[in-house]
């Protein structure tokens, strides 16, 4: 038997081990949070995609999924939380709530969650079914495989840029 | 039940009532927002009617409308299980500023919070309330946004940090 051996580029390889073991931290404000039980239960049960592990500490997460309606109010909360995540750091906007602000159209209601952080993935629907879920973290995980997501710092800083232009952020961590 | 109670606030009241009607088991009394105080302690410290439950308080914008604001109680008596609601009617002040009238802490306590949501909302005072703050929207908010003038798509993002920041 001859010398066997495995070549990769180390990043290639790294983020292959990134993207199967996600912890995330769900920050859970509304209803949807009952199709993100449905999909972390057995019956979907997205461990078999590595990402079964939520980490109530963002100090401990990789994924930030944000489930459910922001209010303009949650804002700074909700940056605050995704300023404390460690690198490398993505984000799921979980339902149409988080993407686009949902039928809410009104005074209090932040319209998406990207009005405040980067976001990653935008997964539609009101709630989306678990299906579109797992589909968008597979989508996530191709992101993480090609470096498309925001594990890059100058995306998120270029992010951050266009929220101070439009006034939506004080301080650029 | 309720019919009596309404018959009997008005027997009290007298001239206060502006008008009254009663549709379908739910009596209203309305009252100009100047006497609403002395409307309230009549209506609570009766002992035939015996409202002594603040159920709800809220308030409503009939812009276009003289007087504009309507602010709403919906009261209570445990003694004898009959529902009375009163509108007071508040005129906004010609020089624009928030109108106001006599707060209803002292005879309900949890009045407090409610008056604290109409004001933020709806922008009226509460003389005699012992910390008039906003209550749902942050401080930083201008306007009022449940009036009917304040523009639907208007938005305010708060770009503030949490308190605790260094």
């Amino acid at each position: 038997m001859g010398l066997e051996f495995y070549t990769s580029r180390l990043g290639d390889a790294i983020n292959w081990a990134r993207k199967y073991s996600l912890f995330q931290y769900p920050f859970v404000t509304a209803c949807c949070g009952m199709e993100f039980m449905a999909v972390w239960a057995p019956k979907y049960d997205v461990a078999r995609f590595g990402a079964e592990f939520p980490r109530f500490s963002p100090r401990q997460a990789d994924l930030l999924i944000v489930v459910g309606t922001i209010t303009e109010r949650q804002g700074p909360v909700l940056r605050r939380i995704y300023e404390q995540m460690c690198e490398p750091k993505w984000t799921v906007a979980f339902g149409v709530c988080a993407s686009t602000g949902g039928f809410y159209q009104n005074y209090s209601t932040m319209p998406g969650a990207d009005q405040c952080i980067p976001i990653d993935v935008y997964i539609p629907g009101c709630p989306p079914r678990p299906e579109q879920v797992l589909d968008g973290l597979m989508m996530l995980q191709d992101k993480i495989q090609e470096k498309r997501g925001f594990v890059q710092v100058r995306e998120r800083r270029e992010h951050d840029e266009l929220l101070k232009a439009k006034g939506k952020l004080k301080v650029i961590p | 039940m309720s019919v009596e109670a309404l018959n009997r606030a008005k027997e009290l009241l007298g001239a206060v009532v502006v008008s009254t009607h009663s549709y379908r088991g739910d009596d209203t009394v309305i009252v100009d927002g100047a006497n609403i105080r002395k409307t309230l302690e009549t209506l609570k410290n009766d002992p035939d009617l015996a409202m002594n439950f603040l159920a709800d308080l809220t308030a409503v914008d009939y812009f276009g409308r003289e007087p504009r604001f309507e602010v709403v109680y919906h009261l209570r008596s445990f003694k004898t299980g009959a529902r009375l609601r009163v509108k007071a009617q508040v005129a906004e002040p010609e020089d624009g500023s928030n109108p106001a009238l006599d707060s209803a802490i002292e005879l309900w306590h949890c009045a407090d919070w409610m008056e604290r949501e109409v004001w933020d909302l709806y922008g009226i005072k509460f003389r005699g309330h012992p910390d008039l703050r906003r209550i749902l929207m942050y401080e930083e908010f201008v306007g009022h946004p449940l009036r009917k003038d304040y523009p639907k798509e208007k938005r305010q993002p708060l770009v503030r940090r949490p308190p605790d920041e260094v």
